[in-house]
């Protein structure tokens, strides 16, 4: 779905053909997850089945047959109308890390191990999206910006239940 | 990093304030050239780690090594000798003289080994354009903004070449961006010129400039390595 979108915003500026549409995408969205060829034409097929792009004659320039793809006012209204919607928010993302908390307090093993060992992995994370950030231009920092800001609440989750583990422990087990 | 050879170490470090142990027997290697986050909740003693590491607080047991220096065997004024030479420190609040100029600020520390007026401002000045505050030299401390404070400080720490900065909370007064500044700038000018860097934090997306972080709790390094007792 948000590949749609994606190419929405990407043709929004003017038709384009499937190859650069890929490469567009890749640049500005997918550095560390480019979208496969059939990925990128099996949205294209869609968006034709829906109305939200037409595709142009064939073109044929010394190399393979290439069309060109251009927005609808369809399109252009889905897009407008997408714009104007939150995302989904993550409630409930900690669900795996508490049920992994709880399940410790549940076989006597240690909680405190299971957080400190998240902690590290999230910290390693950030280390990396850092360097990225770092090395990047704008736009592959405000996506690691995003990434970062997501693992930075999962610490504070973590520390605030580390702070809370005995407590959670002695709920569990009087349960 | 840790196959760098080790510049710092402490070992069984003890410190009580009070009934309250703050330090419950530390172990700890810096390698040289390494950048490390100490991380803990508050109260939990990383602070005093690093005073410890300095050589600002004397702990009460075990011992701290600067390669081959043990500065348990060493007076309070060669202690003080040694921070002035061989150690950087970076507070939260910059603590710079609001009096004087920040160029002045900088130049204190050379000016106080003994380098001529002259040499110290010609040593001072090119940390401005370094840090990203050209123009800034001959403003009063006292009228710059929390981040060109901190980077002004990061300069009086770093003008003196040391082997090793410590930084308390560097970060802890600014916004996310003067901060992430402050971190990419300290980072470039600790690497650049090989200086060993003892952060403390307990903010994660600052730790995450280090190359390795500890977190201590209730006095103890904590461990990370998982023992489980559960059958596999």
């Amino acid at each position: 779905m948000t590949a749609t979108f994606a190419f929405m915003g990407l043709l929004h500026a003017g038709p384009s053909y499937g190859y650069d549409l890929k490469k567009d995408y890749d640049e500005l969205f997918g550095r560390e997850k480019p979208l496969a060829f059939g990925q990128v034409y099996a949205t294209l097929a869609r968006m034709l089945r829906d109305g939200q792009v037409v595709t142009g004659e064939a073109e044929q320039q010394g190399g393979p047959e290439r069309k060109r793809y251009a927005l609808t006012p369809r399109g252009r209204s889905e897009l407008v109308e997408w714009l104007g919607q939150p995302e989904a928010t993550q409630a409930g993302s900690q669900a795996g890390l508490f049920v992994k908390v709880a399940t410790a307090i549940l076989v006597d093993e240690s909680p405190n191990d299971f957080l400190d060992l998240q902690r590290a992995a999230h910290l390693q994370k950030m280390r990396e999206l850092t360097k990225l950030r770092r090395e990047g231009d704008l736009a592959q920092t405000l996506r690691a910006d995003y990434a970062l800001f997501h693992l930075e609440a999962d610490l504070r989750w973590i520390d605030v239940t580390a702070a809370r583990i005995q407590e959670l422990t002695k709920e569990i087990r009087s349960c | 990093m840790l196959d760098s050879p080790a510049l710092l170490r402490a070992r069984a470090l003890t410190k009580k304030f009070g009934d309250t142990d703050a330090l419950r027997g530390v172990d700890l290697v810096v390698a040289k050239g390494e950048l490390l986050a100490i991380m803990g909740p508050s109260g939990s003693g990383k602070s005093t780690l690093l005073h410890c590491l300095a050589g600002i607080l004397t702990p009460d047991s075990g011992e701290v090594w600067l390669e081959d220096i043990k500065l348990n065997d060493l007076t309070e004024n060669e202690r003080t000798k040694l921070r002035r030479s061989h150690y950087g420190f970076v507070f939260q609040f910059g603590q710079l003289v609001p009096e004087l100029t920040a160029i002045e600020n900088v130049a204190l520390s050379l000016l106080l080994e003994g380098m001529k007026r002259d040499a110290a401002f010609a040593a001072a000045e090119p940390w401005f354009a370094k840090l990203g505050i050209p123009g800034l030299e001959k403003r009063r401390a006292g009228e710059l903004s929390g981040g060109q404070g901190q980077r002004v400080a990061l300069a009086r720490a770093l003008v003196m070449q040391p082997k090793v900065l410590f930084a308390d909370e560097p970060t802890g007064a600014l916004d996310t961006l003067a901060g992430e500044k402050v971190m990419e700038l300290l980072t470039q000018a600790a690497k650049e010129q090989g200086t060993t860097v003892a952060l403390v934090t307990h903010d994660a997306r600052i730790a995450a400039y280090a190359d390795r972080e500890v977190i201590v709790r209730d006095g103890v390094i904590a461990n990370v390595a998982r023992q489980s007792h559960v059958a596999a």
